[in-house]
């Protein structure tokens, strides 16, 4: 089944391209179709998925490449699932928006967007570190294209601002899987890239340090966690508007995914100790991101420093190294992607008729356009985090751990709730409120059905999520429990501890058997015979 | 009155018809969102207040029902859960709430019947209704919830219906600006709730309690150590001074006058800015167990109650008055908790809601009859035209002015008098109280003086068209003139002492007996001198001290000084960050090492042009290098 969801879109990509060139129609009817299909398909994961255990589930695992041990494996467990769903929910949405925003070369923007898809699902659902890198670089040339092509006026400048940034990152990363196949090698006899069986390594905190940074970096890049955001607003300034709300909504999380599945539970001591520098950063990223944001006169460029903000208060929720830190951090993965993909999406649309995104532009909205300021009005709200939408919980469980975690950071971050509020409300102001004082604006047409159509899902799940948020807190339980388990026992047993001291201590010993199986899978087991 | 021990209402009886209350207002919303447009004005006009006298009738039934020691609750679904952490959306009835839903019910619903007569022109009505129910569902959370989060859910709640209201007519800019600056204020003091929220949550749970609920903290409350339940209350009275408009935070309630007077009755006056002092109420144990939050408590109130009632006394726009007065009489609410006389605060809160709300809806009144005048300096005289409002208003000032008899004198007296006698009072705060309380007389028999009695200084076009206001405004006047009239009688002190413990009547020294009676006639008889013997004197006085009359005309210029400390440096950072560090520091390194790159790969190629002349002359170079090496 979690075949059929990555495979799926890159199958109709390639169908697309033998449709005829002039049949724009049937293009984009097919592209939507397809990805209507993939999170049909996706919904079966949501229905079948067991709450009940930590263990990766709809397992698939395949041979790739013999002589390197590197395997097409795949699966999801109570992170992953969620962050698949929200992939295959936004994708309809952002191709039932391109009938609106894209009208030149539409067959190849639909095939991007379909390869994206492939890349994203794939990079949440790999099992395989080899495999993985794959997937991560897969997602970078659609997205490559999409700001290069459909972009804005200075869109080459951020497109390759965009790769560059992600790839310097991303070779670090490789070399340290590299290592990593190297160390399984050299301690077990036996070169392999599961990472199943990589989280059982014995390293040195040396070691680890070197690791988790060469990981850290590339997913700090693209998270973005301060000081490497800079590529971001610029990417979004310049992207297409479903290529906004894809980056926003979906890849940014690879990121904060990329540390929770790979940098905190594989090197769990260095990430111990690398937790100030990223609370921190994170820390500064929320204060930060949201001044800046309050201040841009370019609306999309304040929803995208608004994503540094937010961005960062993920981060802080996942070194809390806590069940309601990262649990508040999966979930406000999924609230961003929701929210600020909405808020990309409205801004999209109102650009549509006015060709403009400043915001001293537009002013008095409210009176032309009611159905659009209303419909803002709620995305803004589950956006600042008001208690009955998503937001809420994601912030407030955020929020609790982290201040278990470290009163101060928890203290400095709530100051991000405040200046939330005022980034967007000032904006929302100066948009939607005041007397209509621009002529071009008494002409605004309010969003049409499809239009409509397109927030209705979006709505009534920020209602959802903010009411009842458990059904997604139950499935995601065990797997953050393992995860943390992973994490602290290092910390905590301290026969675990001195042993590891001690290999540090005679590295030329043979090596220890594996630590301590924290959330073995099934075919974890059946692999080690 | 000394209160014993408090008495915890531990039997719980479950029911499940306490929702109702919540969710009757929350259909009238869903109502005026999607059909309020389309069936028109007059279904709007039945259904909204309709849905909240509904709401008033299943707190009755829950205040009927309510057992002796016990309490109520209703667990309608578990919200979240997360490791350790859960809490219930649940909701609880005890003589505390129950009155707290009472009063927002019962007022609400007469500001509900007063808003379709006084939004009849308006075309938006659907939109305010939508508001309006809104506000009266966060608000019945806020005080029905059964433990801090749920609070703190209609919290925000009243908040969002607060901004969403007073930039209700969002084309004026100012009004849309007023809206914001509310919502933000508050969520500076909802930040510091937060925290205390966490602090509170995380230390019981040391204990090994793991819970919000308000039952189960009282219980273990005392496994707390002294420290912890100050740094717990001193955070959630930050939230409380948001909410409840003190010092510091008080400077969003004046320009939330901006908001429809309706809504400045019922939201600005008598239910939602009382969130504060409710909460505390709630929470009297933590900060019954904490000397040092107690007195912080007191001191803001105190210091509020004086600051605003001179501000109040030289306003010229009629709510502007009533805003000032309104944080003035929160101050003295707050008073009441610090020193430890919580009934006496939440009493003084249900009567301020009766007399409030009628000062507003009277102002309200007026300006409607006055073709939306405010300035308290163009009207005069209008005791004759309009009969109603001037009767009305007048039970209403004589009330909160502490007049013998009237509601506002029971509630006041009792906080004063525990202000001196209390173990947590001091003589001093009873001073700026009483003091506090003279003053509160005045300004409101000045404004009474000048807006009913004496000439109408009106253009003559407006005082053509001065009329009484229509039955559906003047019908909840009457009502409200009743409650400010004999709502001191239900003394609550029994009522609530399943909450609060049974008082003891204080032992009060002869003269603070009649504190507030002295108070009251020489406030109101100065302002009868100033205001209506010798019309001239203000004015003079207004000359001979002018310097000291700005300050108070300019309100201390507060909103000045945080605008030049905080909101600007902020703004000039902000922009600093980003056109400095982020485009210059953080860009500029990324373009440099990119320019890096480019410009070594410039240099670099000149090593392989593939030239021969340029490798002969580098070869040349080289030797002419190592020679000069070996011969110097």
């Amino acid at each position: 089944m979690v075949s059929a969801i990555v495979f799926t879109p890159l199958f109709a990509a390639l169908i697309l391209l033998f449709l005829p060139k002039d049949d724009e129609e049937g293009a984009r009817r097919l592209a939507f179709g397809a990805s209507l299909l993939t999170f049909v398909i996706s919904l079966g994961l949501l229905a079948k998925f067991d709450s009940g255990t930590a263990d990766f589930q709809f397992v698939e695992r395949l041979t790739w490449i013999e002589d390197f041990r590197i395997q097409y494996h795949v699966g999801v467990d109570g992170i992953s699932l969620f962050l698949v769903l929200l992939t295959t929910f936004l994708m309809p949405l952002v191709l039932l928006a391109s009938w609106g925003d894209v009208h030149k070369r539409v067959k190849e923007y639909l095939f991007f967007f379909l390869l994206l898809e492939t890349g994203m699902v794939g990079t949440f659902v790999a099992l395989d570190l080899f495999l993985f890198y794959v997937f991560w670089e897969v997602m970078l040339i659609p997205m490559y294209f999409l700001i290069g092509v459909w972009g804005g006026p200075r869109r080459i400048y951020a497109a390759l601002k965009f790769l560059i940034y992600t790839m310097v990152g991303s070779l670090l990363m490789l070399v340290a899987i590299l290592y990593l196949a190297y160390q399984h090698n050299a301690q077990h006899q036996n070169v392999t890239f599961d990472l199943l069986q990589l989280y059982n390594l014995t390293l040195s905190l040396t070691e680890q340090k070197w690791l988790f940074a060469a990981f850290a970096l590339s997913f700090a890049i693209k998270v973005p966690l301060f000081p490497f955001h800079t590529w971001l607003p610029d990417a979004h300034v310049e992207a297409p508007t479903g290529g906004s709300v894809i980056l926003a909504g979906v890849l940014l999380k690879m990121g904060t995914y990329g540390f929770l599945r790979f940098a905190i539970p594989l090197f769990p001591e260095a990430a111990h100790a690398a937790v100030p520098i990223i609370m921190a950063l994170a820390v500064i990223g929320i204060v930060y991101g949201a001044l800046v944001a309050m201040v841009q006169p370019d609306l999309k460029k304040l929803v995208a420093y608004s994503s540094v903000s937010h961005l960062g208060f993920v981060v802080l929720g996942l070194f809390a190294f806590n069940v309601q830190g990262i649990e508040g951090a999966v979930y406000q993965m999924l609230n961003h992607g929701l929210s600020t993909g909405a808020l990309f999406l409205l801004v999209g649309m109102i650009y549509e008729r006015r060709h403009t995104r400043l915001i001293s532009e537009y002013g008095g909205l409210w009176k032309q356009v009611p159905l659009y300021a209303s419909i803002f009005l709620v995305v803004m709200l589950s956006s600042i985090g008001l208690p009955g939408l998503n937001g809420f919980v994601g912030e407030f469980l955020i929020l609790l751990g982290t201040f278990k975690a470290n009163p101060w950071a928890g203290a400095l971050a709530v100051s991000g709730v405040v200046l939330g509020a005022v980034y967007m409300l000032w904006m929302y102001q100066r948009v939607i409120f005041g007397p209509i004082k621009n002529e071009e604006n008494a002409k605004l047409v309010d969003l049409s059905p499809r239009e409509v159509a397109i927030f209705v899902p979006l709505l009534a799940l920020m209602l959802f999520m903010g009411l009842y948020p458990q059904p997604l807190l139950t499935r995601m339980e065990k797997s953050v429990e393992a995860t943390l388990k992973r994490v602290n026992v290092l910390r905590q047993a301290s026969p675990e501890q001195s042993r590891r001291a001690q290999y540090e201590r005679f590295p030329n010993r043979p090596p220890l058997d594996s630590p301590v199986i924290l959330s073995s899978s099934k075919d974890d087991t059946e692999l080690k015979h | 009155m000394e209160h014993a021990h408090a008495i915890v209402p531990t039997v719980v009886h479950t029911v499940s018809y306490l929702r109702f209350i919540v969710l009757f207002p929350l259909l009238g919303v869903l109502f005026n969102i999607f059909l309020g447009q389309r069936l028109g004005r007059k279904a709007v006009n039945y259904v909204a207040p309709g849905v909240v006298l509904l709401s008033f009738l299943f707190s009755f039934v829950a205040f009927l029902r309510l057992p002796q020691d016990g309490a109520l609750v209703d667990t309608v679904w578990p919200w979240i859960t997360s490791g350790s952490f859960h809490v219930d959306f649940a909701l609880r009835v005890d003589p505390l709430s129950a009155m707290m839903s009472l009063v927002v019910t019962g007022v609400g619903f007469l500001i509900h019947v007063y808003s379709t007569g006084y939004m009849a022109h308006d075309e938006d009505v659907a939109r305010y209704f939508a508001y309006l129910n809104l506000f009266t569902a966060a608000m019945l959370l806020l005080v029905l919830g059964e433990n801090l989060l749920i609070l703190f859910v209609g919290w925000e709640g009243v908040g969002l219906c607060s901004y969403l209201l007073i930039g209700f007519w969002y084309t004026d800019d100012e009004k849309a600006s007023a809206g914001k600056k509310a919502f933000i204020v508050n969520r500076i003091g909802d930040a510091g709730f937060l925290l205390g929220l966490f602090l509170l949550f995380w230390s019981l749970g040391a204990k090994g309690v793991w819970t919000l609920s308000f039952s189960e903290i009282q219980a273990h409350a005392s496994a707390l150590s002294v420290e912890t339940v100050t740094a717990i209350c001193l955070l959630l009275f930050v939230g409380a001074t948001g909410k409840s408009a003190q010092i510091p935070l008080y400077v969003w309630l004046p320009d939330a006058m901006a908001g429809p007077t309706p809504v400045s009755a019922l939201i600005h006056a008598a239910t939602m800015v009382t969130a504060g002092v409710y909460m505390i109420a709630r929470l009297h144990f933590l900060y019954s167990m904490s000397t040092t939050a107690l007195a912080v408590v007191a001191i803001v109130g105190a210091a509020t109650a004086l600051f605003a009632a001179t501000i109040a006394v030289v306003q010229t726009d009629i709510k502007k008055v009533l805003a000032y007065s309104t944080v003035s009489q929160l101050g003295y609410m707050f008073l009441g908790l610090g020193v430890g006389a919580y009934t006496a605060s939440v009493f003084h809160l249900m009567t301020h809601a009766f007399f409030k709300a009628l000062l507003f809806l009277g102002a309200g009144s007026v300006i409607h009859g006055m073709s939306d005048e405010q300035d308290i300096r163009k009207m005069g005289g209008l005791k004759n035209k309009m009969p109603t409002t001037y009767g009305t208003f007048l039970v209403a000032c004589l009330a909160i002015a502490g007049f013998p008899g009237l509601s506002g004198f029971f509630s006041k007296d009792l906080i004063l008098e525990e202000a001196f006698v209390s173990e947590h009072g001091s003589w001093l705060l009873w001073l700026v109280g009483t003091v506090g309380a003279g003053m509160t007389a005045f300004y409101m028999f000045r404004l009474l003086f000048v807006t009913f009695w004496g000439e109408t200084r009106a253009s003559p076009e407006v005082a053509h068209h001065i009329h009484e206001s229509p039955v559906s405004m003047t019908c909840p006047l009457v009502v409200l003139a009743v409650l400010s009239l004999v709502g001191g009688y239900f003394t609550l002190l029994h009522f609530l002492s399943p909450i609060f413990g049974e008082p003891h009547e204080p032992h009060v020294p002869f003269l603070i007996r009649y504190d507030t009676t002295l108070a009251s006639l020489i406030g109101i008889g100065l302002a009868y001198q100033m205001y209506v013997r010798d019309p001239d004197m203000a004015e003079r006085f207004g000359r001979q001290f002018s310097g000291l009359h700005q300050l108070l005309a300019n309100k201390y210029y507060v909103d000045e000084l945080y605008d030049a400390v905080i909101v600007r440096p902020v703004v000039a950072a902000s922009n600093w960050l980003w056109q400095v560090w982020d485009t210059l520091v953080i860009d500029g390194t990324v373009n440099g090492a990119a320019q890096t790159m480019d410009a070594s790969g410039l240099l670099l190629r000149l090593w392989q042009t593939g030239n021969v002349q340029n490798y002969a002359l580098s070869f040349l170079i080289g030797a002419v290098a190592i020679l000069g090496y070996y011969l110097w």
